[in-house]
């Protein structure tokens, strides 16, 4: 009995880390068709950001609030990926719209080109290039509108790309000289040390619940709560709503497409950063870690459907804790007695990359059975 | 007031020629209708009016500024309405909120608009009582009725209506009828209406006759001869 609520709350905290990323990948793709190959390192963006504010809250000036970084890193990790989102998108998915296939490689092309990326510019240097982006793209969204209609709107633009520039290189040199670790380009993982209070476990019936799985699990209620609210309360959701089901009407009426488009996009982005943050305090943090989820996100919107919440939650929850059960050979533990001849298959299957090719194999058997997923959509908008 | 002029306009899919040089206006306070055959080019004009597609030559003016190279939601803020042939309800969202995605085109969208004008309940009633439906759910004919009410909490200066009574019972069609007159009156808007119902297209001041994308004939609408009617309407 023990075994089995440890596993499934294993599976949980794994199925937890699926859903926030794949929540961002279905709203993306439901938006805007666009199957995102780069989610992945969206999220390993997500998941390095969670490090640098780690290791930036260890500096003499933060310590004493070194027990919040978590907490901070999520609107870090959120900020940082939804900014390098909102890059590409306005300067390679807006100019593919429409061809599946070319989106699909240039997203590519551009998974493997972040991950490059990491291993060979110092992470001091990212951030600085981070923040020239954040204050690039988001001064003119503070700045009063009318300074971008005068005559001398280019000159305008100039200044504010130098400030950013500036700032950026700024935040690099202190960065790389304050923290050693920064200032080197490395391939090697890193980690990310949990603080303090989330070391350790809460018991409850003999059983024992890691905080950090239990933050995690807390992080992807929140995320969830946050998303839903945000798109079918807010003005904004709706009109995201709206541009996903009839993108040419919506813009007729009156709303802005290419705005929706990178509000989307943002959103999107940001979520593989919130998943990133989890994924840091699941293992270490390294270039390849977004690849590792990346195929279980798609099974995730696959299996679950898109614009389905309850799907994508049953979805992530299932992979998750099957992954879990079949990976960490805990179906053994749990049922020592198991004939010799099943328990040599079940320890074939017991390493993290077996498990997923058997759960994606059971997915792809699933799929042929049922291939609009879990729950397909009905209803006569469907038929007509 | 001339509301909108069109002057010399060409538009093309790909490589195929549709609008052929057509020229028409439409005043504040007028119903124009545009008739035509099936295929003729009705729709491909109203989108090019609307700016889903670019016209390739000719110009485009609305309320006296050329409106070419404006998109099409900037078009709709400065007070053009399109009322799409198949309609073109949001089909997930509710009654109320496709109403409320009519307002985008009010002087700072939903941000600042929050109520929905009750005035819209006047002309189609039964929008009040499916507010919380999905838009998808309802019939042809109340889709209809909810474009045009979507259509008009923008509080356009012109209308643009693409077969808005195509394949709805006779009960709705008077309805529709009688409550874009009533906003012609009340409001004095302009209407450009595409429309193949006789009785309709006789409420209209002004009528153009399309025929392979050119405009063959024009006139007041009391001028209409039997053998226009012939000619250009599927009857
Ligand atoms: N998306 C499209 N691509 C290419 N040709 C089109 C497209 N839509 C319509 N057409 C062609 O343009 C012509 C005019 O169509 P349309 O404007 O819809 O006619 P109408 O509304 O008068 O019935 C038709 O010959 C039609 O085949
Ligand atoms: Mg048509």
């Amino acid at each position: 009995m023990q075994l089995i609520v440890e596993s499934l709350f294993n599976g949980i905290a794994i199925g937890s880390v699926l859903l926030v990323a794949a929540l961002g990948l279905a709203i993306v793709f439901g938006l805007m068709g666009v199957i995102n190959l780069a989610h992945g390192e969206l999220m390993m963006i997500g998941a390095y950001s969670t490090y640098v504010t780690q290791l930036i809250f260890k500096l003499p000036a933060f310590q004493q609030f070194y027990n919040s970084y978590i907490i901070v890193s999520l609107g870090v990790a959120f900020l940082v990926s939804a900014v390098v989102g909102i890059v590409l998108e306005s300067l390679i998915i807006k100019r593919l719209y429409g061809n599946p296939l070319e989106t699909l490689l240039a997203t590519w092309g551009v998974s493997l080109i972040l991950q490059q990326f990491v291993r060979s510019v110092p992470l001091a240097y990212g951030t600085g290039l981070i923040i020239s982006l954040i204050i690039g793209l988001g001064l003119p969204i503070i700045l009063p509108k009318n300074l971008f209609v005068s005559h001398q709107s280019k000159f305008f633009r100039l200044g504010i790309w130098s400030i950013s520039v500036v700032f950026g290189l700024l935040t690099a040199n202190g960065l790389s000289s304050a923290i050693s670790k920064l200032g080197r380009s490395s391939s090697r993982n890193v980690d990310v040390t949990a603080p303090s209070w989330m070391r350790g476990g809460i018991e409850f019936w003999d059983i024992t619940f890691p905080v950090t799985r239990l933050v995690i699990i807390v992080i992807t209620i929140i995320s969830v709560i946050a998303v839903s609210w945000f798109l079918n309360r807010s003005i904004w959701g709706m009109r995201i709503r709206a541009v996903t089901q009839n993108r040419s009407m919506s813009e007729c009426l009156g709303i802005s497409t290419k705005k929706v488009d990178i509000l989307t996009f943002a959103i999107g982005s940001g979520l593989a950063g919130v998943a990133g943050v989890a994924v840091s305090l699941l293992g270490s943090v390294g270039p390849n870690v977004g690849a590792n989820y990346i195929v279980g996100c798609f099974m995730v919107v696959v299996l679950g459907g898109v614009g389905n919440l309850l799907g994508t939650i049953i979805a992530s929850f299932g992979i998750g804790i099957m992954t879990d059960l079949i990976g960490a050979g805990r179906l053994l533990e749990i049922w020592p007695e198991m004939p010799s001849s099943i328990a040599s298959t079940v320890n074939f299957f017991a390493t993290t990359s077996m498990a997923r090719v058997l759960v994606f194999a059971l997915i792809v058997v699933f799929l042929q059975f049922k291939p609009a997923g879990l729950f397909p959509q009905k209803g006569r908008m469907v038929e007509g | 007031m001339t509301l909108l002029e069109i002057k010399g306009m060409n538009t093309y899919y790909g490589e195929s020629h549709i609008i052929r040089d057509v020229d028409m206006s439409v005043k504040s306070g007028e119903m124009v209708c545009l008739i035509g055959r099936n295929g003729v080019g009705k729709t491909t004009l109203l989108k090019t009016l609307i700016g889903l597609l670019k016209p390739k030559s000719g110009e485009i003016l609305f309320d006296g500024n050329s409106i070419n190279r404006t998109a099409p939601h900037n078009r709709a803020k400065s007070g053009i309405a399109y009322v799409p042939q198949g309609r073109e309800i949001i089909p997930y969202l509710t009654v109320e909120e496709n109403l409320k995605l009519g307002m985008e085109a009010l002087q700072g969208g939903l941000v600042k608009n929050k109520k929905i004008d009750t005035f819209i309940y006047e002309l189609f009633p039964i929008l009040k009582t499916f507010l919380n439906r999905k838009g998808g759910d309802l019939s042809g004919g109340q889709q209809q009725q909810l474009a045009i009410g979507r259509a008009l909490l923008g509080q356009p200066k012109l209308l643009l209506l693409d077969e808005p009574t195509e394949g709805i019972q006779p009960n709705i069609v008077k309805d529709i009828e009688s409550a874009v007159r009533r906003i012609i009156n009340e409001r004095g808007i302009g209407v450009l209406l595409v429309e193949q119902h006789l009785h309709f297209v006789r409420q209209a001041d002004k009528y153009y006759a399309m025929q392979r994308g050119g405009i063959v004939a024009s006139g007041p609408t009391k001028d209409l001869s039997k053998s226009v009617i012939e000619n250009f309407l599927n009857v």
